[in-house]
């Protein structure tokens, strides 16, 4: 009888005991969820964090404070009696901004005074009134109302006004703040859609710096990169893929390859410095150099995604066609490669997204030159996107702060845009078998 | 005559000869009666003839551009009786000479430059046309035979195949140079680096401070290449990267493979993936421009002293970075445990994550362990962050709050901006490089090596 009792009483027990570990159990199994719940949060948090920390920053690069002047083009000031060429770039149009700036504003009396009314307008406002006078030279003598872009000192002041009543003052003086707001009441000063941002190369006044030499160089490297990288990789992916035998040669290609795509960046940089520029004598800062290195740096993207491509492409295909007498090379680029050229075009764009981002390996092949002119062509010193940022984000100005994110959103855009084609293509020309 | 017309002239040249080819193909067979009288088709016959015309030309026209500029310049600076002893002094003698050639040399140039340019123009201008006359010799000279020697039973899609066989060969080929390259690159300058500098200094050396003396009299700038504070501060802000990476990657691709309904896995999934697309010098510029601030703002109200290039911020930035990779990796391997183990263990009345956590995080263990391998390897080589967010100075310390520098700092910092190519300072860049590529190397091959077996296991 004891041990029957006993046995209930441990029935119970065990009942009460499992109903215990089973409650403990299913709160670990909550929070093991809720971990995996939080890592996908933290993942998309920092997605969301970055994203509005950029086009915060950066959007109020797109607009630029300019300052309405009336501006008399006086033959004495600009010390030229006609208009071409050589007059032109002699003229002295930075007398005829002082000139209008002082009318405006008559009560700037000492030199101190006169100076900071001066930086009012940027170094790069007399370009504009030349630009001006040689499209219509009729002006000369006349008077005009022109916008002039404002300094960044100004600008950074400007849009700061919308944070705080104070604003951002930096070096701007009482009086200064006091021109600018005035201004700013009358309508003489107003944000306007920034251009000089798009047309513009580097420069060390924030208001004049743009991205076009950039845009341009990255647009000449990734045409070198994607003229070599995706022959030469779709080339040895139809080796690997289709002819090669299965012997020690072709497992060193491979190991090789998975290799190379793991190798950090700058690594390539080095190869670039040392064989292209050292030993080729190759010129620096230019985008030819800059696409072999990314070249390198990419082919084992292509590589890979064009191996997948060709892989996918059913074996019946090409059975089918040597069938009917085909060679083994009229089977590949007649009947297999167009099948599997959308697998490859979306891998060759994924990999052109990754050159377009690469900093480093650029870096040390001399990219990180301060390019103001527009490059022609790849041989031509230039820089690329991503290096304008790195460049900018070291310069100390606020208003390069709100440039560097405006070129991050630019890059960012034309990523994004890439990518996206890449899946639309995948989606629309994809075939399942 | 310039590159480009000699490479238009060749175009057309490899035009024409394909043109021939083929017409004396369709010729034959009009004459012989039809096409199957030919051993291939006339497009054939055609690219045989082009192939013939263009494919040595070009070959020859490749290299002898490759050379010419160091054989030139050779021959130039040979001719010059006294010049520098350092690289950079000829170097900057031989730039003289070139621009004086091209017509623009500010000031007056001493005669022995003058005749060393003349020399320059006169070498170069004969190796232009001795190019152009070699190419153009060569690509008429073997088209027209290739068209004299053609017949109907001539087996060109053959010969055609086996040329294209042996391009695509050469194509797959050029993995195996890039990694030769690299290694070359890299081995030399590091060889000469370590007969200036011992290699037991650089590696066990404490104290890094690559300056050199620009003259040999300056006092207490003889430069240290004590390589370990620049080892240990990469570990420090890998290991940051890793903690923030791994558990995160880890568990989002653990939830999103046996948690989440289809729709929120198709919702965050590509989210994450777009961490993975951010450049890295985005990430850096975030690193160093709001997380660094933020976090020494927060150190400072913890009461605490924080660099603001503090090894935190890069590490915690670079792991945000890495989370898609690890996560993704993890996913694959997690989706390639057969569901039979799932069902095995759910049969037996374990929960859910008792399933995961003791079925199939330990079969899907040495998949997960190469992906944290190739990420740790992905850390070691980030750069642009680094460069952007962490310090210069070489910090012999265990704070994370502090400033550090890494491998990749230093060989940026070392490699940009203007450069002597016989300084040790210069070279020391290369040794850190090779340090970076053999340790990254490595870790790849072990990880690839795991990889692999363990997709072998389920397969």
């Amino acid at each position: 009888m004891t041990d029957l009792s006993q046995t209930k009483l441990t029935q119970q027990q065990v009942r009460e005991r499992i109903e215990q570990r089973l409650a403990s159990r299913h709160r670990k199994e909550k929070i093991f969820r809720g971990l995996g719940i939080a890592s996908i949060a933290f993942g998309m948090l920092a997605v969301l964090v970055l994203f509005t920390d950029i086009i915060s920053k950066g959007s109020g690069a797109f607009v630029q404070s300019a300052i309405e002047l009336r501006v008399h083009y006086d033959e004495q000031v600009l010390g030229i009696d006609k208009v071409d060429d050589e007059s032109l770039a002699w003229a002295n149009f930075t007398g005829v901004i002082r000139e209008a700036l002082r009318e405006r504003f008559p009560e700037a009396s000492s030199r101190s005074e006169k100076r900071e009314l001066y930086s009012l307008v940027s170094t790069g406002a007399p370009f504009t009134l030349r630009d001006r006078l040689e499209a219509n030279p009729e002006l000369l003598g006349q008077t005009e109302t022109v916008w002039l872009t404002a300094d960044d000192d100004v600008d950074t002041f400007v849009k700061s006004l919308s944070d705080s009543a104070e604003g951002f003052r930096g070096r701007t003086s009482d009086q200064k703040a006091g021109w600018i707001e005035q201004l700013m009441a009358s309508g003489e000063l107003k944000k306007r859609f920034n251009t000089t941002f798009f047309t513009n190369g580097d420069s060390r006044e924030p208001e004049q710096a743009g991205i076009r030499a950039a845009l341009m160089g990255s647009l000449f490297t990734l045409l070198v990169t994607l003229a070599l990288s995706f022959p030469i990789g779709v080339a040895a992916a139809i080796y690997l893929e289709e002819y090669a035998p299965k012997n020690r040669w072709t497992d060193l290609i491979e190991v090789n390859i998975n290799n190379l795509a793991a190798v950090p960046s700058i690594v390539f940089g080095l190869l670039g410095l040392a064989i292209f520029i050292n030993f080729f004598e190759l010129p620096r800062s230019a985008p030819l150099v800059g696409g072999l290195v990314l070249t390198l740096m990419t082919l084992p993207t292509i590589i890979i995604s064009s191996r997948a491509a060709l892989k996918a492409v059913p074996p019946s295909i090409r059975e089918a066609a040597m069938g009917m007498g085909a060679s083994r090379m009229q089977v590949v680029f007649h009947h297999v490669l167009p099948l599997a050229m959308p697998g490859m075009l979306t891998g060759a764009i994924i990999g052109m997204a990754q050159a377009l981002g690469e900093t480093a390996p650029l870096l040390m092949i001399g990219m990180v030159a301060f390019i103001v002119d527009v490059p022609g062509g790849i041989t031509d010193p230039s820089t690329v996107l991503p290096v304008q940022i790195f460049l900018w984000a070291d310069s100390p100005e606020r208003a390069f702060v709100e440039r560097t994110s405006a070129a991050i959103m630019v890059l960012l855009s034309v990523l994004i845009l890439m990518n996206a084609s890449a899946v639309l293509l995948r989606k629309k020309l994809e075939r399942r078998w | 005559m310039q590159t480009p017309t000699l490479f238009a002239l060749l175009l057309l040249l490899i035009l024409v000869a394909y043109g021939t080819g083929f017409s004396r193909a369709v010729a034959a067979a009009r004459t012989s009666g039809g096409l199957r009288k030919l051993a291939s088709l006339p497009s054939y016959y055609g690219l045989h003839t082009a192939l013939w015309c263009g494919l040595p030309a070009l070959l020859l026209l490749g290299t002898w551009l490759a050379f010419d500029d160091a054989i030139i310049r050779a021959l130039v600076m040979n001719g010059i009786a006294d010049k520098p002893d350092t690289i950079a002094g000829q170097n900057l003698l031989y730039a003289q000479v070139q621009n004086l050639a091209a017509g623009h040399l500010f000031g007056e140039a001493s005669p022995q430059v003058q005749a060393a340019a003349a020399r320059f123009t006169e070498l170069r201008n004969g190796s232009r046309n001795l190019q152009a006359a070699l190419s153009l010799i060569l690509a008429i000279g073997l088209g027209a035979f290739t068209v004299l020697r053609f017949s109907p039973q001539l087996r060109a899609r053959e010969k055609v195949e086996k040329v294209l066989r042996g391009v695509l060969i050469a194509c797959a080929c050029a993995a195996i140079f890039t990694t030769v390259g690299i290694l070359l690159s890299v081995l030399f300058e590091s060889l000469r680096f370590f007969q200036a500098v011992p290699i037991t200094e650089f590696l066990f050396g404490l104290h890094w401070s690559p300056q050199m003396a620009l003259r040999a009299d300056q006092v207490g700038s003889s430069g240290a290449f004590g390589a370990v504070p620049l080892f240990t501060g990469t570990l420090m802000v890998s290991a940051i990267a890793m903690f923030v990476a791994v558990p995160v990657g880890l568990m989002s691709a653990i939830y999103l493979a046996e948690y989440a309904s289809k729709r929120v896995r198709t919702f965050a999934k590509p989210v994450i993936e777009i961490l993975a697309g951010v450049p890295t010098v985005v990430y850096g510029f975030f690193a160093a421009l709001t997380v660094a601030p933020f976090i020494r703002d927060l150190a400072t109200s913890m009461g605490l002293q924080a660099s603001s290039e503090s090894a935190l911020a890069a590490g915690l930035v670079m792991g945000i970075m890495i989370i898609p990779f690890v996560s993704s990796l993890s996913d694959d391997v997690i989706n390639a445990v057969p569901q039979s183990l799932r069902d095995g263990a759910l049969g037996l009345g374990s929960t859910k994550s008792e399933t995961v956590r003791k079925v199939v995080i330990p079969a899907a263990l040495p998949g997960i362990v190469g992906g944290v391998l190739l990420a740790v390897s992905r850390a070691i080589g980030e750069t642009m962050i680094v460069v952007m967010a962490a310090g210069l100075a070489a910090n012999l310390t265990t704070n994370p709050l502090e400033s550090v520098t890494t491998v990749t700092v230093q060989i940026v910092t070392l490699l940009v901006g203007d450069q002597e190519f016989d300084s040790p300072k210069t070279l020391a860049a290369f040794a850190l490089g090779l340090m970076l590529f053999l340790s990254t190397l490595v870790l790849n091959f072990i990880a690839l090596h795991v990889v692999k077996k363990y997709r072998e296991q389920y397969d």
